[in-house]
């Protein structure tokens, strides 16, 4: 077996009631989940060496990126967003979407005093 | 005959995570607001927060979101002992970041830097802002992560007892959904408070 | 239209089959009918309070000066008035009592997705009302500050605010759970060879509903809870002697409080969707225009909400870019309208009691939903914010919109839900004096707003008199026709009703009168040519 092999297994799904279908289950490697840590950290070390140089306005800017950056990876690796059906993926986008235009919307008055 | 929906369950978990990503969104949008108004006071007065202790706390988080996922993939392989021992990691990191935080406001508070105090009424107003901010935000989060460590402590047991298997695990992943939300909202505080400076 | 009595072995809903009988039955019960019908008890029982306390202030403004009570006593009775419609009546309404009974028969379904989570939404609410409503009795007297709790007045008075934003507080989790469970319902539970657009459209106006039930909500929630922060530990996010700021509550109250008024029509303009073909025997027009404009309603609405807010100070940009918008969230409505009559046009029109209820609907939403506009207008804005106008607008959406839709729904419903009929000719009457009525006692209200009549004010000057007689006179028809109402739906046992009284051919027409526990003999399905109206 290969190691994507042992990383996929069959389950069996009840839908509905009705009917019940076999779906192959995606596991996340320990080493994926090791890395994806890894990753985390070296951002968290980027932000806070890149905060102690003081760029003003854009440091901010620079910090959400990043964080935003940690938060993708996440929701894609750790909540497993990237393996789950496209729906998911589709709704956590609409929802970020929809709090974003009430930041925005809100800003509308309080920049344009 | 047993009706079971595992992806529903995800779905259900999953909407409610929504729900308390637009519940801290609003704290975040004042945060937006006042920040605007009193970038200066923000700055002056984020350095009463210790930032090394934040970085602790984020690393401590995003190890143990680390933990809880690996415990998930150890279940679904049938490694029970693995998982349990996972599941004692995350649960620790968990104690450690209450632990830090314990001691971080206790500090404040005895020296009277808290909503409401004599030293509070004669601070500038963005610094009156700023800490409010930092109590209500840092505390939500709290009550949060500390709900998320019960959830995960009852997976831990029913993982140990058997009821979470290989076979009938999506309490286990819910309570990690769970577990990763605290992580992500703490991985946006920690430089909104503490690395302002 | 059927009109024997087809005999059904399976025992209805309504007979205790478990372990438990009578009231514990009920009471621990997560069957989405019985749940449905708890949530229908406790709301009428509020509506009923909410309007005697409607009705107490239109007595007293009956005549100008003080009649019988003062000033604080007439704030917190709008206050009251207020929290009671909206967080018990309006907004959990249609969608907690109709959808919970029938979203699952529409779509082919036993039970919702997560029945015990139900039950406990069911319990939140009850616990949430009963919060809010012990604000009345406890601390230092009624909370005076409106149902909209605006800073900084709601952080300084010493009334009881905390027991009322607390309840709503928990009120508002209690809607989330509802809007969770119906979203994975609809996702996961249709009958098989049913897509969403195969779905019946009442269920679309659900599913839309629940979407702002579960992302505005929270916003509302993380709001109320600084207001008890800032009465309890000084936070000062909204209390300018801190450095806070009054505008930003009103702009967090406002972006959960207007998405809130689409939770609480999109269900009321999904029941009329599913009564106007019914009653005209024919296919609904535009079958996609009302399920996508469900969800375009749910969409620019969130994005509107600062036209509460024309004068408070905002921004130039924000106040015209908010009218723009409130404009644009009428076209939506205006489809629905436009399809409900052209469904109408040329079809075999039967006027039951439940159509002309929608008939009454169409005519109250629609200016309700055009004195909208002009209250969108900044310029009108100026003229028409804080008077009676805009009280007489939001109680025609409110009221003759949301209320008259539920008035259509029970009687829709009725003889599904409680295998019984009841007396048309009443029903007519009531429909009657209620119609009557609230045109008498809200369109008064238009004019003597615009003339400058403010609103929450318990005395005015002496020109606006006849106007408040009118409104009162209006009351006390509409309060006759409520009871009339209620009279004849609950007060005996009507005829035994078919399955199909009214000769509909959604699901819920094919099961039994009241349906069997688990609503089917057998899970319905869809084939590939089966559509959800199916009239000639």
């Amino acid at each position: 077996m290969t190691r994507d092999e042992k990383n996929r297994k069959s389950k069996i799904v009840n839908r509905n009631s009705h009917n019940m279908h076999t779906e192959t289950v995606h596991i996340t490697p320990y080493r994926t989940l090791a890395w994806v840590l890894i990753t985390l950290l070296t951002l968290t070390f980027i932000t806070i060496t890149v905060t102690w140089i003081d760029l003003s306005a854009i440091t901010v800017l620079v910090a959400m990126l990043i964080a935003s950056v940690k938060a993708y990876i996440v929701l894609t690796y750790f909540m497993h967003l990237k393996f789950e059906s496209s729906l998911f993926r589709a709704l956590v986008i609409m929802v970020l979407a929809i709090y974003a235009l009430v930041i925005i919307g809100t800003f509308v008055d309080y920049l344009l005093r | 005959m047993e009706h079971r929906d595992d992806i529903g369950a995800k779905l259900g978990m999953w909407v409610f995570i929504f729900t308390e990503i637009l519940l801290f969104g609003g704290l975040f949008l004042v945060y937006a607001v006042m920040r605007s108004r009193y970038s200066v006071d923000f700055h002056h007065a984020a350095h009463h927060l210790n930032a090394f202790i934040g970085a602790i706390n984020t690393v401590v988080l995003l190890v143990s979101s680390a933990t809880v996922a690996m415990s998930i993939t150890a279940v679904q392989k049938g490694n029970t002992k693995l998982a349990v021992n996972l599941l004692i990691l995350t649960l620790l990191c968990a104690a450690v970041f209450m632990v830090n935080k314990y001691f971080e406001w206790g500090h404040k508070i005895h020296i009277g830097l808290y909503p409401g105090s004599d030293l509070m009424i004669t601070l500038n107003h963005g610094e009156v802002m700023f800490f409010s901010l930092y109590f209500f935000m840092t505390g939500l989060h709290m009550l949060h992560l500390v709900i998320g460590a019960i959830i995960l402590a009852i997976v831990l047991v029913k993982v140990k007892s058997g009821t979470i298997n290989a076979n009938r695990y999506v309490l286990m992943e819910n309570g990690g959904l769970y577990w990763h939300l605290v992580d992500l909202i703490w991985i946006f505080l920690f430089p909104l408070l503490y690395l302002i400076t | 239209m059927t009109e024997e009595i087809t005999h059904h072995p399976e025992p209805s809903y309504l007979v205790d089959t478990g372990k438990r009988k009578g009231l514990m039955a009920w009471l621990t019960s997560t069957d989405h009918k019985r749940i449905g019908l708890m949530y229908l008890f406790a709301i009428m029982v509020f509506f009923v309070i909410g309007v005697i306390l409607g009705e107490v202030m239109r007595l007293e403004l009956f005549w100008p000066g003080q009649q019988f009570y003062g000033p604080q006593a007439y704030n917190g009775i709008f206050t009251i008035h207020g929290i009671i419609m909206i967080f018990t009546v309006v907004i959990p309404g249609l969608s907690v009592v109709f959808g919970n009974f029938f979203l699952p028969i529409l779509i082919g379904a036993k039970d919702v997705a997560f029945p015990r989570l139900n039950l406990f939404s069911f319990y939140l609410f009850i616990l949430g009302a009963a919060i809010a409503v012990s604000s009345q009795f406890m601390g230092n007297g009624p909370p005076d500050t409106g149902w909209t709790f605006y800073a900084p007045y709601s952080i300084r008075t010493h009334t009881n605010v905390v027991a009322a934003v607390f309840g709503a507080f928990v009120l508002g989790f209690s809607s989330i759970l509802t809007g969770l469970n119906f979203i994975v319902t609809i996702h996961r539970m249709r009958a098989r060879g049913m897509t969403f657009f195969k779905m019946p459209l009442f269920p679309w106006a659900v599913y839309a509903t629940s979407w702002i039930q579960v992302l505005a909500t929270p916003i509302v929630g993380i709001t109320l809870l600084m207001i008890i922060a800032e009465r309890w530990l000084r936070i000062g996010f909204f209390d300018p002697a801190l450095g806070g700021d009054p505008i930003l509550y009103q702009h967090l109250f406002w972006i959960y409080s207007h998405p809130a008024v689409y939770i609480m029509i999109l269900p009321a303009m999904g029941v009329i969707t599913e009564i106007i073909p019914t009653f005209a025997q024919r296919n609904v027009f535009g079958y996609k225009a009302i399920a996508f404009s469900s969800l375009a309603i749910a969409g620019v609405g969130y994005f509107v909400w600062a036209h509460h807010m024309f004068t408070s100070g905002m921004s130039v940009s924000a106040r015209w870019i908010f009218s723009l918008l409130t404009f644009l969230v009428a076209i939506p409505s205006a489809i629905k309208v436009f399809n409900w009559v052209t469904t109408m046009y040329k079809g075999s029109i039967d006027v039951k009691p439940p159509l002309l209820f929608a008939l009454g609907f169409i005519w109250l939403f629609m200016i309700g939903g055009m004195t909208g506009l002009t209250l969108g207008s900044l310029a009108i804005n100026v003229h028409v914010h804080d008077t009676a106008y805009v009280v007489a607008h939001f109680h025609y959406i409110v009221f003759g919109g949301v209320g008259f839709a539920f008035f259509a729904a029970v009687h829709y419903w009725y003889p599904k839900m409680f295998g019984r009929m009841y007396n048309f000719k009443r029903a007519n009457w009531a429909f009657g004096f209620l119609f009557v009525g609230f045109n008498l006692l809200y369109f008064p209200q238009f004019i003597i707003g615009y003339m400058g009549m403010p609103r929450r004010y318990f005395d005015y000057l002496p020109q606006y008199t006849f106007g408040h007689q009118l409104s009162g006179l209006g009351g006390l028809l509409l309060g006759i026709g409520v009871i009339i109402m209620l009279q004849n739906l609950f007060s005996k046992k009507g005829a035994k009703a078919p399955d199909n009284p009214w000769g509909g051919n959604t699901f819920e027409w094919r099961i039994a009168s009241p349906p069997t526990v688990e609503n089917f003999d057998e899970l319905p399905e869809m084939g590939e040519n089966d559509q959800p109206y199916d009239y000639k």
